[in-house]
């Protein structure tokens, strides 16, 4: 529903001067599966980057079969983030069960700090599920 | 306290901590969090007394804030693109009258055509209206230069306007240290106009002047922004004192002492270009940057002792004058006058066009080997543009130039070009 | 039932205010009224304006305890009685632009509020052309909020100050420099009108008044009752301009008091979008006799009478008179 979004971010341990849209991202998280073949956006994803998808089919199914044999196997997963989303916090916002993911693939930050930035931004029994979420997420990429 | 923060939060924060007493609002894209934020900021109870309003339009927006300077109160507003144009004739009322507001500009491109994303446009439309600008690189920047803004504004009696990227500066999240309450007001005493509506004491604000006395008044103005120049760097260095970092002051020179070529600019991009910069240098390019903070007052005597050993300067704009070329490259020639440094413009970021490294290096790169046209339109479509002027030849009626273009690159539908 | 006497001003040796007690004489016949508006400004003999804004101001400073503060939009008013290096008020006071006058009132009352000065009154003011025309969103956005402010519109139909052309407050029929009689034309047309007294009422606030400079003691009574209301006023006050209207100095009082009596203007107060109370016409007058000391309606009746249009006028007051109740 609604337009495609775009969003970028960088994570470094000096200062980020740079300004400009990520063109060739490290990683990169696709929130919504169904724009998959609408806009490219694999456009710039280095092959030896990240790749994480939300949803429950495989990438067979998705027609990325063939992609996804370019990257390291431990580069890349599928997140059941919507489903989570849902048994968690009872809405289908997959934003926390994919930094969860994120955390668990490309060990650049960890859990706790995943989960304390979620608990910050959020206050409470949200904050909690939302936690809780990533934490699920997490640990199912971890355990596979 | 360091904080992670959406950048138009940080700035309502530091505009909070400056304790305005009114604060008026209407809505524009990208400005809006930011008095959103104020608005729960003042319900919360956060800003004392800070009476609200919201206002009908930009108009009545900087209207309001008149009229609570003049009667003695700190007041802020805050606006982009088109509200601040909506607002022109009064944004130069209140520098005319010398009342202190401060506001923030939302940086976003003038329409039409209509578009909602950054450039500097707006502000540079309104840099002779009599108010200082300043120009923010960082969020970090645009929280220092609020708080700088209000102490420079009321010891002069000119407005400032503080002006931050849209989007690129205010939607994005970044790390800010913000500063304490007791910093604040260690560095911003409270508000004391020159002049004031007090039954106590009545005088007349607004009278009219007429050929007898309008040029001394107007220099007057004039007067203001050359002490600017002398306050402006005065204030950084106390801020750096409470606040315990550089902020603020006239320019910001990067790497450039020694620089056969200089890159000029305003904003957020100036963190693009220090990247370039590096780059380039680590390709043994003899390349440095100037970030200039104050575009009105215009910084000529620094600028041009930054600039005056350079073999080339290259100043990348976000706007530009129809027909002309860049605009701040204007000030920079003035800046340089008597000698024949060549000075290139290169127009950049239109409608918020993302301004890459890549086209950068390339852009530069050809300066430096001579080879770039001026001004130069950094990754102009060229091909759309060849398409629409044969089309405007061969047929009086060829439409609106937007949708034309907007077909060109399939980004709409219909008919067939 | 007891006759209620009404003493007219007509002069400045009348003997109305000498034969009242004390409480009930104007503002004006007092010695120590403010004078806010002091001598020595630049309007025309017999401009309806200064008279009511002298009247005005001096009313609000003494409800306000001399603790007002005074906002003017562009005009007339503003520019003949701040004429550099001279200024005749002697109030705090405040020009910024034509169209803002009721949005500076507001920040005015927001600073006081701020600062915890709601003792201090603001009082907004300007002529018809800055009120309802180029001026009316702030307007409509002061009534919205129902800031503290009273507004008062100083109404002479015309951009008088620029050289009397049409405003939206322009009456059907009047020439004006942008609705000119020459070769046959007809002057300003007959349309919707701009009914600024309504409209204010429409937006529900605590008080809107009419009145003229030809009734002192009613205009003076409608401020100091304004000035006893907290939010958003609104008092439309009817100031011939002698300029403009073509009319002799001498009339302006007695124009104005025509344009009550034919029905033209009607007199009234609201509250919260309701009527409250009206001025009956003692005697009413026909349209004509108000429109032919005025110039500006000299087509109407030469080289022949405008039949068509002298009766489309008096309609105009008929449906006044019919729909606000002013005959006795």
């Amino acid at each position: 529903m609604g337009a495609p979004v775009i969003a970028f971010c960088r994570l470094d341990d000096k200062e980020i001067r740079l300004r400009e849209p990520v063109m060739s991202p490290d990683a990169l998280i696709v929130q919504d599966p169904t724009l998959l073949h609408q806009v490219d956006l694999f456009s710039g994803l280095d092959t030896r980057g990240y790749l994480l998808i939300n949803t429950t089919r495989r990438y067979r199914d998705l027609g990325l079969g063939d992609y996804v044999t370019k990257f390291p196997p431990h580069h890349i997963c599928t997140v059941a983030a919507s489903e989570w989303a849902v048994e968690f916090i009872g809405k289908p916002l997959p934003n926390a069960a994919m930094l969860g993911a994120f955390s668990a693939i490309t060990r650049r930050v960890k859990l706790d700090s995943v989960q304390e930035a979620i608990r910050q931004k959020f206050p409470g029994e949200l904050g909690e599920k939302n936690a809780a979420a990533a934490g699920k997420a997490y640990n199912t990429i971890r355990t596979n | 306290m360091l904080k992670q923060m959406e950048g138009s939060h940080a700035v309502a924060e530091a505009i909070a901590l400056c304790r305005p007493e009114v604060i008026c609002a209407y809505p524009i894209t990208p400005q809006t969090h930011i008095v959103e934020r104020l608005s729960e900021l003042v319900q919360q109870g956060e800003i004392g007394n800070c009476q609200y309003i919201n206002v009908e339009s930009e108009f009545a927006a900087m209207s309001v804030a008149i009229g609570a300077s003049a009667a003695g109160a700190r007041a802020y507003t805050a606006t982009s693109s088109q509200g601040l144009l909506f607002m022109t004739e009064a944004v130069y009322n209140a520098s005319g009258l010398g009342l202190p507001i401060v506001m923030t500009i939302g940086n976003r491109a003038i329409g039409a055509p209509i578009n909602i994303w950054n450039d500097h446009s707006d502000s540079m439309a309104l840099r002779d209206a009599g108010w200082i600008q300043l120009y923010a690189e960082t969020n970090q920047d645009a929280i220092d230069l609020h708080i700088q803004a209000f102490r420079l504004a009321e010891q002069l009696s000119v407005p400032v306007m503080v002006c931050e990227d849209g989007f690129i500066l205010t939607h994005a999240y970044e790390r800010v240290d913000m500063p304490d309450l007791n910093q604040v007001q260690a560095y911003l005493p409270p508000f004391e106009p020159v002049q004031i509506l007090d039954p106590a004491d009545p005088v007349t604000i607004g009278a009219m002047v007429g050929p007898e006395a309008f040029a001394e008044v107007r220099y007057l103005s004039h007067h203001k922004h050359l002490q600017a120049v002398e306050v402006i760097p005065q204030l950084a260095s106390e801020f750096a004192k409470i606040f315990g970092r550089d902020s603020g002051g006239l320019i910001q020179p990067y790497r450039s002492d020694d620089a056969e070529t200089v890159i000029v600019a305003l904003g957020s991009v100036v963190g693009t270009i220090r990247d370039v910069v590096d780059d380039m240098r680590e390709d043994g390019v003899s390349i440095g940057a100037v970030k200039v903070i104050s575009f009105r007052p215009f910084p000529m005597l620094a600028l041009r002792a930054a600039l005056e050993n350079a073999k080339r300067v290259i100043v990348v704009e976000k706007a530009f004058a129809d027909g002309l070329g860049g605009i701040a490259v204007n000030s920079v020639r003035m800046a340089l006058r008597g000698l024949t440094t060549p000075i290139y413009t290169i127009i950049a970021g239109l409608g918020g066009r993302p301004i890459t490294k890549d086209s950068l290096l390339r852009a530069f790169g050809e300066a430096t080997r001579d080879e770039l046209d001026d001004p130069h339109f950094l990754d102009l479509n060229w091909t759309v543009i060849d398409h629409e002027l044969a089309r405007a030849k061969e047929k009086r009626r060829s439409g609106p130039i937007a949708e034309n273009v907007l077909r060109d690159l399939g980004l709409v539908g219909g008919k067939p070009v | 039932m007891a006759q209620k006497i009404k003493f007219y001003q007509t002069g400045t040796l009348t003997v109305g205010n000498r034969l009242l007690d004390a409480e009930n004489r104007s503002v004006q016949s007092t010695i120590d009224r403010s004078n806010s508006l002091t001598s020595g400004h630049r309007a025309c003999q017999g401009c309806g304006e200064a008279l009511g804004a002298r009247y005005v101001v001096d009313t609000a400073m003494r409800e306000a305890d001399k603790k007002l503060i005074a906002v003017n939009a562009t005009g007339c008013l503003e520019v003949f009685s701040t004429p550099y290096p001279e200024s005749s008020w002697q109030v705090a006071w405040m020009h910024s632009l034509f169209g803002n006058a009721p949005a500076v009132a507001t920040g005015v009352v927001a600073a006081l509020r701020a600062k915890g000065r709601d003792d201090i009154k603001v009082l907004a003011q300007g002529g018809d052309g800055g009120t309802v025309d180029i001026g009316f969103g702030c307007l409509s956005g002061m009534f919205e909020r129902n800031d503290d402010v009273l507004y008062v519109c100083y109404d002479n139909e015309a951009y008088m100050n620029t050289g009397v052309q049409r405003s939206g407050q322009t009456p059907p029929a009047a020439r004006t420099a942008t609705t000119p009689t020459s070769g046959g034309s007809k002057g300003n047309v007959f349309g919707q009108g701009k009914n600024a007294p309504q409209i204010a009422m429409a937006h529900d606030i605590p008080y809107v008044a009419t009145a003229t400079v030809a009734d002192l003691h009613d205009l003076e009574n409608k401020v100091t009752k304004a000035m006893g209301i907290k939010g958003a006023r609104y008092i439309h006050v009817n100031v011939p301009c002698p300029l403009g209207w073509g009319s002799q100095p001498c009339d302006t009082v007695r124009l104005a008091r025509l344009a009550a009596e034919t029905g033209l203007f009607p007199l009234f107060e609201a509250e919260h979008g309701a009527v409250t109370d009206v001025t009956k016409i003692r005697r009413r007058v026909p349209v004509e006799e108000y429109l032919r000391p005025q110039r500006r309606f000299a087509h109407l009746f030469k080289p022949k009478p405008d039949v068509k249009a002298l009766a489309a006028i008096q309609e105009i007051a008929d449906r006044n008179i019919r729909k606000y109740g002013l005959l006795v």
